[in-house]
């Protein structure tokens, strides 16, 4: 096949979205089930230009293949910009996680969304994402990773605020957009860096520019701090971690899609495609690892005691994709991407469990759950699957890609390495007591309980008494998921990942599928994992432990974790509300009332007084008129006399 | 010669000003549709134009569709204009907003034939600054403006309408006092009032009678009150805030541009080396114009003095692209002029459009309209994300320019510092944007609006120009950089 088809892997799911927006909405909105077979139909087209990219990548040379450019904007002595593709290796495995994982999505989607008012618009929504999404995968120059890099955040504003009506989704989508805009100012910065030292935006160019030295010392180390402030941003890194929990309020298809598996992902994307940039300065590195290893236990910290099934798992997705940042930091593209590509699988399939259950049960609050085991068999043995995963139990996917970072951090970074390895055991507690309180014991919701706040507008009254296992349509994607869940990671058993991404790293840690066990390490975070499940046993499932009891005896712990450390309180009520918007700003408000349009209308007042008092002058008798000409003339004749 | 397009599309509004105001017996709906013809034409004159531009790069500089005529010989006045790269935007900007804000007026029903008398006069006069290239003309066309602009607020407007009114035009005929002298410093120093010879010349070997920074200053500010820049901004908030909807538009479409122009035209062209010396001081102004005035609009609760507030914030950066004085910045400033023109005029017709429908202007009132007003929220947010700079809108490409052009500037010593702090007003106008959709169209759907009419027909036709329009310069700005740049080349 030609390589120019690669365009259509991005432009497929906008054709969907014109479709969907421009005639199927207005003209058929009558045929519900309409736009998600388009959509459907446009992203199996992508999945398959996809594979057979990554097909072609891997048999060409060097595993990257020449796409022609089209000229943008050019103004002579200034900015020349092409439009263009980069396909190699990153972008051949990043196109098989999105577009996987979105093909997934939107067929569950169909039966989550499945009667909702606003279904044509959902995934004409979901179209754009993906398109925005791949385009971000592709795109060969740093301009136009930027252009896609903030529709996906448009797409992510619009689908966390699907629900527009609840004041919470439109908060949270406020939120993300401008925390996230937050770190995008990093990013421009780092982009005008880079342009006004090296003349081009062209990614490969940049990469060959810092290979040579030509873009060396604070330049680069400034650009690559900048490009990972946009990466903090987009992947909920500290300090901007704070919009992702409460992103959760979008429909649960759009957590699984966009804020687990993949635009989240896209800020660690970022890093490994400029990642010659940071490679050449230490101190860049050094902040990706540090920030990396810190979020992943500060966000796993707070996964630890929330009762929100899906906020557990956000802050678990914050702490991942930590792991991803640690991984890029210590160990080097491959190992980052390849936990990306694992976690990408097992998270999105998380999410959909845990739609499947509120789509059952109505709540997303687990302290309301309970015996879903029996109710809930299919959901139950997937979810399982991909706790277990993310545990990082072997031989399991989250298990080949969290023990290369594990590897890496220890020998560069070893006190990073000791949180990570914490990380591991709370990791493992948070998932499995999830998975006691939800499908273990008796059921406990129902009726009185059920919060509808947590559930989508339309599913309210359908709640029965007695949970039921979702329909295939929905439980299909998920079984498909739980497959790629065990068997994603067998790509790197022999290090045949690692060779691909093609960095010329060589890894002696990973021998095969039982060799492995050769080494301590493994043993250590196996251990580790097990423990935290079996605390999680021991306390929500046979009650060894009174899980309230712990809760009191670590009650100054428990109530920083379930506050949030009160990062948002610090934020949005002391930052931007006291400090911002009701201090600065508002002294500036009233300056500008007060200070500079009363300095204009003081000099109005006081050119009306002013006429007003000489006014006075002018009354009308002769006399007074004559007083003042004798006065003039008496003036003049004594101005003659000493001066003349 | 051949036809005299210029000329026509400047003096058909005014002729059908003419027509409206003096023909007796003409029916409401007749006024309107004559109104309407009289400003579609100029519109497909001024298309006509683009696409018969000369878009080569040795059309650099030169001035085309021309016309010169002898106008007070005693004082060598010429009736004499003509576009370049840089007007010609310009001009299709405005002669786009004048056809759009008669649509925009549809439902006015207050003495309609003086108002649209007015309203084209107005255009006429604003299409006479940007084509005008003789001193007196420019000066002549720029004052005209202010009276119909006097009698649309005082008239039609809200509020404090007569304050705001008499506010604008004592703000204004302040900056034009300031730029008469200038023009007549120009005029005493070089005897010649032509704008070419001037821009190609500089003052050359005269000596000026007055020191040349002075000139410039003069110039300057009689420009920066239209910009506006802080601190002479106060008279926009007002003005845009009581006047009528389609005098918003123009006002913040169209006569906004005639500051930025009238720099780019006169200051920076005739004085380099005055623009280059003050550079420094007046990139940091830009600078906090564009600050300043994101804050002020993050404290406005008035849903039409946010977008004026707005304006201050956008237009600094247009500010900011002119004085860092290099060809891509620029490229950007001129741009950004087009681009917020048709994005901050979306955002008033909608404005004016929400509050026309459910009676209410309070931003902590509203709520919820998504569903009652299905339409205008998508339009409304498409305008909102244009204005915070979201890629694929003309927002974006222009303010991208402005900071490329900027940050890469040689001109200014540490201009990347305040390109920087310019940068971070893209997150201040996040916040007051997204505030501001989300009052007006989230949350739960207010009783009190049920039933509460969505855009029409006729205001969706407008809707869909002003929404093409930017997606086509957001996804190809060569459509515009490629003609833009042949006006920058001979400025840098």
């Amino acid at each position: 096949m030609p390589y120019q088809l690669a365009w259509l892997i991005f432009l497929l799911p906008f054709f969907a979205f014109v479709i969907i927006s421009f005639f199927v909405r207005p003209f058929l909105n009558h045929k519900p089930k309409l736009s998600g077979y388009i959509t459907i139909a446009a992203i199996s087209g992508s999945l398959f230009l996809s594979i057979w990219a990554l097909i072609a990548v891997l048999a060409a040379p060097g595993h990257e293949l020449p796409i022609p450019d089209i000229n943008w904007v050019i103004i002579e002595g200034g900015v020349t910009i092409h439009l263009g593709l980069i396909m190699n290796s990153l972008t051949a495995v990043m196109l098989i996680v999105v577009t996987v994982v979105s093909l997934m999505v939107q067929i569950y989607s169909q039966g989550y969304m499945h009667g909702d008012p606003g279904y044509h618009r959902y995934f004409a929504f979901m179209s754009l994402f993906t398109t925005s999404m791949l385009g971000l995968v592709v795109a060969d120059n740093l301009l136009f990773l930027y252009v896609f890099w903030e529709l996906v955040g448009l797409c992510s504003y619009l689908l966390i605020g699907f629900w527009f009506h609840r004041p919470a989704a439109a908060n949270a989508a406020k939120k993300a957009f401008i925390v996230t805009r937050l770190g995008d100012f990093g990013f421009l910065a780092a982009i005008l860096l880079l342009f006004h030292n090296t003349g081009t935006f062209d990614i490969a160019q940049l990469h060959s520019l810092a290979v040579a030295g030509t873009l060396a010392g604070t330049t680069l180390t400034w650009a690559a701090i900048g490009i990972f402030a946009g990466a903090v941003g987009k992947s909920a890194q500290f300090p901007l971690h704070v919009w992702l929990p409460d992103a959760m309020e979008g429909p649960t298809p759009v957590s699984a899609l966009i804020h687990a598996a993949t635009m989240v992902a896209a800020g660690v994307f970022l890093v490994a495609r400029m990642f010659p940039l940071f490679a050449h300065s230490e101190q860049a590195l050094l902040t990706v690892a540090v920030i990396g290893g810190f979020t992943a236990i500060f966000a796993a910290t707070m996964g630890l005691v929330m009762t929100d099934i899906k906020r557990v798992l956000a802050y678990s997705t914050i702490s991942q994709l930590g792991y991803m940042m640690l991984g890029l930091g210590t160990g080097g593209v491959a190992i980052g991407i390849f936990h990306l590509f694992n976690h990408a699988f097992f998270k999105a399939l998380l999410f959909l469990g845990a739609g499947s259950i509120n789509h059952a049960t109505g709540t997303f609050d687990i302290r309301e759950m309970g015996g879903l085991r029996r109710l809930m068999p299919w959901t139950y043995a997937t979810f399982v699957i991909a706790s277990l995963s993310i545990a990082g139990i072997w031989p399991l996917s989250g298990f080949w890609g969290k023990d290369e970072i594990l590897v890496s951090s220890l020998a560069s970074q070893p006190i990073l390495f000791y949180l990570a390895m914490l990380t591991v055991f709370m990791t493992a507690f948070y998932m499995f007591r999830v998975v006691f309180l939800t499908f273990g014991g008796q059921y406990r919701g129902g009726g009185s309980g059920t919060k509808p706040r947590q559930s989508p507008s339309f599913i309210g009254g359908e709640v029965d008494k007695k949970p039921h296992e979702s329909p295939s349509v929905m439980v299909m994607p998920m079984v498909v998921l739980a497959i790629l869940a065990v068997v994603s990671g067998f790509w790197n058993v022999t290090g045949q990942f690692g060779k691909f991404m093609g960095h010329g790293e060589t890894y002696s840690f990973v021998q095969g599928f039982f060799g492995i066990l050769a080494h301590p390490l493994p043993w250590v975070s196996l251990i580790l994992a097990g423990l935290g499940i079996l605390l999680a046993y021991a306390m929500y499932s046979a009650k060894w432990l009174s899980a309230e009891r712990l809760g009191r005896m670590f009650a100054p712990l428990y109530t920083l974790f379930s506050r949030k450390y009160w990062f948002d309180e610090l934020y949005e009520n002391i930052f931007v509300g006291k400090a911002l918007v009701n201090g600065f700003f508002a002294g500036l408000q009233q300056f500008d009332n007060k200070g500079v349009d009363g300095a204009v209308n003081g000099v109005a007042n006081a050119t009306m007084a002013g006429s007003r008092a000489i006014r006075r002058a002018q009354t009308g008798q002769l006399q007074l008129y004559g007083l003042f000409i004798g006065i003039g003339v008496l003036a003049i004749i004594i101005c003659i006399y000493f001066f003349g | 010669m051949g036809f005299n397009y210029l000329t026509t599309i400047i003096f058909l509004p005014v002729a059908g000003a003419i027509i409206i105001a003096f023909l007796p017996n003409l029916g409401h709906r007749c006024i309107k549709r004559l109104a309407a013809v009289f400003t579609f034409i100029p519109l497909a004159l001024s298309v006509f134009l683009f696409c018969n531009f000369d878009k080569s790069l040795g059309a650099a500089g030169v001035i085309q569709f021309g016309e010169k005529v002898s106008w007070i010989p005693a004082i060598n006045a010429f009736y004499h204009v003509g576009v370049d790269g840089l007007s010609l935007p310009l001009v299709i900007l405005m002669t786009f907003l004048g056809f759009l804000v008669v649509l925009l007026s549809w439902k006015i029903d207050l003495r309609l034939r003086e108002y649209f008398a007015w309203l084209l006069l107005l255009e006429t006069s604003i299409l006479g600054v940007f084509c005008s290239l003789d001193l007196l003309l420019f000066f002549l066309f720029w004052e005209i403006e202010i009276i119909p602009m006097y009698f649309l607020i005082s008239i039609w407007g809200t509020g404090r309408k007569e304050y705001s009114a008499i506010k604008y035009v004592v703000y204004t005929l302040f900056g034009s006092a300031m730029m008469l002298a200038g023009i007549l410093s120009l005029y005493f120093t070089t005897g010649s009032l032509s704008m070419v010879d001037l821009a190609q010349s500089g003052l050359g070997s005269f000596t000026a009678v007055i020191p040349t920074v002075a000139i410039f200053f003069l110039l300057f500010i009689g420009f920066a009150i239209k910009l506006p820049v802080f601190p002479l901004h106060t008279w926009l908030p007002d003005a845009h805030t009581d006047a009528p909807t389609a005098v918003s538009v123009v006002l913040a479409g169209g006569l906004l541009k005639m500051g930025g122009y009238g720099m780019i035209r006169l200051c920076v062209t005739i004085f380099p080396q005055v623009a280059h010396s003050y550079a420094p001081i007046l990139v940091a102004l830009a600078v906090v114009s564009v600050l300043y005035g994101a804050a002020v609009t993050m404290r406005q609760t008035d849903l039409k003095r946010l977008i004026a507030y707005s304006s201050i914030s956008h237009m600094g950066y247009v500010l900011l692209g002119i004085f860092a004085l290099s060809q891509v910045s620029l490229t950007g400033a001129a741009l950004q002029m087009f681009s917020h023109g048709f994005i901050t005029g979306l955002l008033f017709a909608m404005a004016g459009l929400v509050m026309h429908n459910v009676d209410e202007r309070d931003l902590r009132k509203l709520g919820g309209l998504a569903r009652q007003m299905p339409i205008i929220a998508v339009i409304f947010s498409i305008g909102g994300l244009a204005a915070l700079g979201l890629p694929t809108t003309s927002g974006f490409a222009a303010e991208f320019l402005v900071f490329v052009g900027s940050f890469s500037s040689t001109t200014v010593s540490g201009i990347q510092i305040y390109t920087i702090l310019a940068v971070l007003g893209i997150v201040i106008t996040a916040g007051y944007i997204l505030w501001m959709l989300q009052c007006i169209f989230y949350g739960s759907p207010l009783e009190k609006y049920d039933g509460v009419k969505d855009a029409d027909i006729l205001e969706r036709a407008y809707m869909f120009i002003f929404v093409a329009v930017i997606m086509l310069v957001g996804i190809y700005p060569a459509i515009l950089t490629d003609i833009i740049k042949l006006g920058i080349l001979p400025v840098v």
